[in-house]
């Protein structure tokens, strides 16, 4: 059995008086495909800003590939390889498209390898590529569609070349199609090798997608498992999907 | 890293500047230039902090007077040191000092840095009020040697000279890094700090790089100022209207590139050399003041945003 | 350091009587910067066109300067309104508050210092009114009026506005607008509206402060300088947004700054409050009684 990839244990958050997140645990294989659901304000962000070191969360431990996450801050996690796509895409909006994907090209996926990119262009346009941004390259943030700055943000993400990517609600407010799109885009990725956690509250995609489902109901992970068994399990169908 | 073709036109442009205040042959010449190629500096310094990275500093006078009163007890204590010696002794200590202010308040949003800045330049102004050894609220005198060491002339030329070739050397910075990696971490930090880190750079780092850099560079701006005026004091060194033209120039020039502190500090420079013997000194720091407001309301590119398009 | 009980008494009295004014000349930055997240560093520049109008008012027509403020203050309620309405459509719905609204501020603060200093010179200049000469005594302590007074004025001016906070219903939506823009839209108010009133409010407080200020000292332009430090401290270590805080804050400070100059001489004292506030905003950015 492969160790797992991401190891979460007891991990608490707590703002003030109130409690975003008590003893989650959790474990991500490598190359797996994870989907997390919940409520609104059940703690999805939270856990995804503690992960990635945007927030440090109060008790508990986070392993990464075998090391201790504890007290490292943002830039450290990315380059040691996990990646998210923001919830509301934040490009560097004073930045074209192929710039805005170099930034992590030269800060993260460089550092990690300890090496420098040979035709950090050619990887850019490959990048941008990927998710048929490359016509748009030199054009700003602001003259991109809803759609085009979520791909702008997968793109960023996988510039760094992450072992683990959390797509935070990457589909949310997007047509049919366009989830579609998305979908296409992570399994794309984690064909590649990419371990996934897609965040989502679109649940056909989630269900489309997720080897394993988790759920997170009020700061705590209620289940755990095989999609098709969690989405029946009575206290998450209360909790969240509705009967 | 630097482009060697970009030095080398630079310094040809050095050359015949000086060469062409040499022909003209009037003094004033010198020392009014003197002001602007220091105003170049100074506004270069700035825009790698404030224009190129986002954080805004109001205390460019204390990085500016701290080198000035390097010079001071240098001047006092090692007196045989030359002058460029001791613009890197008042860099360095700028520099340190700018390390040292930002490591306590770069970790703060943007805002509370500004207000941080402003806050060392008082109290910066506070300490060397206080302190006897360099004059005190009572000021120091230096003595301008009469020729210029190198070359036969004044030394208001020499002076002149050693400004030129500190600005070329922080253009060429400023431009260097525009093209390179830190410059697009600096971009980054600017757009979206914490999207920034989320992309892998070590915003901590960069932005104390920036502050140490800037710092350094206006110290050094500030080093040779006692051997120009030879008469400082806490008032006229600290004086606010630093803090003002080094904001004004490149936001009134743009921000974007190297280029826009260079226009800004020429044009703003010199406008204030002219208004100040034609006006007043007061009225051209209003129009500067006034300059600055305008083209903050309605030209946020600058001047070189009128050109981008 | 000769640490007498008279001496002592007399500088913790001073610099409460200080504090309060402190908080009078911050409270409008409490409500700039606490409350609406603009950076307006252009108040002290407010507070002292506002000593030179209460100095026009009383050496010219020979009113009360606190009397001849509270009269003024419609004229400086329409100033605010005028700069935020600028700010607003230049910096705030453009996205780009940052750096340019900062400049923009910072630009207003030399404006007005350079167009006083044109228009007064560097002149000192003072009011003349009945309490600013004589002194209570209470014991070993002095009272002197031209401190009292003033500190009273202030904690009367920050007393009214923390009652139009709680109990009007643009008092609350400016709270509300605080805290959270996005409920307020909600609820059909229009936060622009509502930033408006209270950044008119907040340079109004301006008038009181400035007639409040040349009464204590005699006041020249570039005074305000020493001001933005002491605004900024009080902010930050009262807790932004927290008028309690901030009177808490100032009296704190007003105190330090006393001790500093009895017993060290005045020419620390404008250290002392931009050392707190650096001290404040590594340690403990929140401030001593912040929320966040």
């Amino acid at each position: 059995m492969s160790q797992a990839l991401l190891t979460v244990a007891g991990l608490g958050k707590r703002f003030g008086g109130f409690v975003a997140l008590a003893d989650v645990q959790l474990q991500v294989g490598d190359g797996e495909r994870l989907g997390l659901i919940g409520p609104n304000g059940s703690g999805k962000s939270t856990l995804v800003n503690c992960l990635c070191g945007t927030l440090h969360n109060d008790t508990g431990q986070v392993t990464f590939g075998g090391t201790d996450l504890n007290g490292l801050s943002a830039h450290q996690r990315t380059r040691l390889g996990i990646a998210r796509s923001f919830q509301l895409p934040r490009p560097f909006p004073t930045l074209t498209l192929a710039e805005n994907v170099r930034v992590p090209i030269l800060f993260a996926a460089d550092v990690k390898a300890g090496r420098t990119v040979t035709d950090p262009r050619r990887r850019c346009e490959e990048l941008l590529d990927m998710v048929g941004l490359l016509p748009k390259a030199r054009r700003k943030p602001a003259d991109l569609t809803q759609i085009e700055m979520r791909k702008l943000e997968l793109a960023r993400a996988m510039a760094s070349e992450p072992r683990l990517l959390i797509a935070d609600e990457a589909m949310a407010g997007l047509s049919h199609q366009e989830v579609d799109d998305i979908l296409a885009l992570l399994m794309t990725l984690s064909a590649q090798g990419v371990t996934i956690i897609m965040i989502e509250h679109i649940m056909r995609a989630v269900l489309a997608f997720s080897q394993r489902l988790v759920v997170l109901v009020a700061g705590r992970k209620i289940a755990d498992g095989d999609p098709q068994d969690v989405i029946r399990q009575p206290d998450v169908v209360a909790a969240y999907l509705g009967s | 890293m630097v482009n060697v073709r970009f030095l080398l036109l630079a310094l040809v442009a050095a050359a015949l500047t000086f060469a062409v205040a040499r022909l003209i042959d009037n003094a004033y010449v010198f020392f009014a230039g003197y002001v602007v190629l220091q105003y170049i500096v100074l506004a270069t310094a700035w825009n790698i902090l404030g224009g190129y990275t986002g954080y805004v500093n109001f205390g460019t006078a204390a990085f500016f007077a701290l080198g000035a009163y390097t010079t001071v007890v240098l001047h006092k204590t090692v007196p045989v040191l030359p002058l460029p010696a001791m613009m890197l002794v008042g860099g360095l200590i700028s520099g340190v000092i700018g390390l040292g202010m930002g490591y306590l308040t770069l970790r703060l949003r943007g805002t509370f840095f500004s207000i941080a800045t402003l806050a060392m330049a008082v109290v910066a102004q506070t300490l060397i009020t206080n302190w006897n050894f360099v004059g005190g609220s009572r000021g120091a005198y230096i003595i301008r040697p009469a020729e210029s060491p190198i070359f036969p002339g004044d030394y208001i030329q020499y002076l002149f000279v050693v400004m030129l070739l500190l600005s070329v050397i922080s253009v060429a910075i400023a431009r260097a890094i525009q093209h390179s990696r830190l410059g697009y971490g600096f971009s980054a930090i600017r757009d979206d700090e914490l999207a920034a880190e989320a992309s892998g750079v070590p915003t901590l780092r960069l932005k104390l790089i920036a502050t140490a850099l800037s710092g350094g560079l206006m110290g050094m701006a500030g080093a040779p100022l006692p051997y120009y005026v030879t008469y400082l004091d806490p008032a006229s060194g600290f004086s606010l209207s630093y803090a003002v033209n080094t904001i004004a120039m490149p936001l009134i020039g743009g921000t974007a590139t190297w280029l826009g502190p260079v226009i800004g500090a020429v044009l703003l420079g010199t406008l204030q050399q002219v208004a100040t013997v034609t006006i007043s000194s007061a009225l051209s720091l209003l129009l500067v003041g006034l300059l600055l407001v305008g083209f903050v309301i309605a030209a946020p590119k600058g001047i070189m945003g009128w050109f981008a398009r | 350091m000769d640490l007498s009980f008279d001496l002592l008494g007399n500088a913790l009295v001073s610099g409460v009587l200080l504090g309060g004014f402190y908080a009078a000349v911050t409270i409008g930055v409490s409500i700039s910067f606490g409350m609406l997240d603009i950076v307006n560093i252009a108040h002290p520049a407010f507070v002292i066109l506002g000593s030179y109008t209460a100095y026009i008012a009383n050496s010219v027509f020979g009113f009360d300067p606190i009397l001849s403020s509270i009269v003024l203050l419609p004229a400086f309620y329409l100033l605010g309104v005028a700069i935020y309405h600028v700010y607003d459509v230049s910096f705030e719905r453009r996205g780009d508050a940052s750096i340019r609204g900062l400049a923009f501020f910072f630009g207003l603060l030399f404006i007005t210092e350079v167009t006083l200093v044109l228009v007064f010179g560097v002149d000192y200049r003072l009011v003349d009114a009945p309490y600013v000469g004589p002194s209570l005594h209470i014991g070993v302590i002095d009272l002197p009026l031209r401190l009292l007074v003033p500190c009273l004025v202030s904690l009367a001016l920050i007393g009214a506005l923390q009652l139009f906070m709680s109990y009007t219903f643009i008092g609350r939506a400016v709270q509300a607008v605080a805290q959270d823009p996005m409920a307020l839209r909600l609820m059909a108010a229009d936060p622009s509206r509502i930033k408006r009133i209270a950044f008119g409010l907040s340079i109004a407080s301006a008038s009181i402060a400035g007639a409040v200020l040349i009464i204590i000292q005699p006041v020249e332009p570039s005074i305000a300088r020493d001001y933005i430090g002491r605004i900024f401290a009080i902010c930050v270590m009262g807790g932004l947004g927290s008028f309690g805080g901030t009177v808490l804050a100032a009296m704190i400070l007003g105190i330090m700054e006393s001790l500093t100059s009895t017993f060290y001489g005045p020419s620390w004292s404008p250290a002392v409050a931009f050392g707190f506030l650096l001290i404040t905003l590594a340690v403990r950015p929140a401030g001593l009684f912040g929320r966040r």
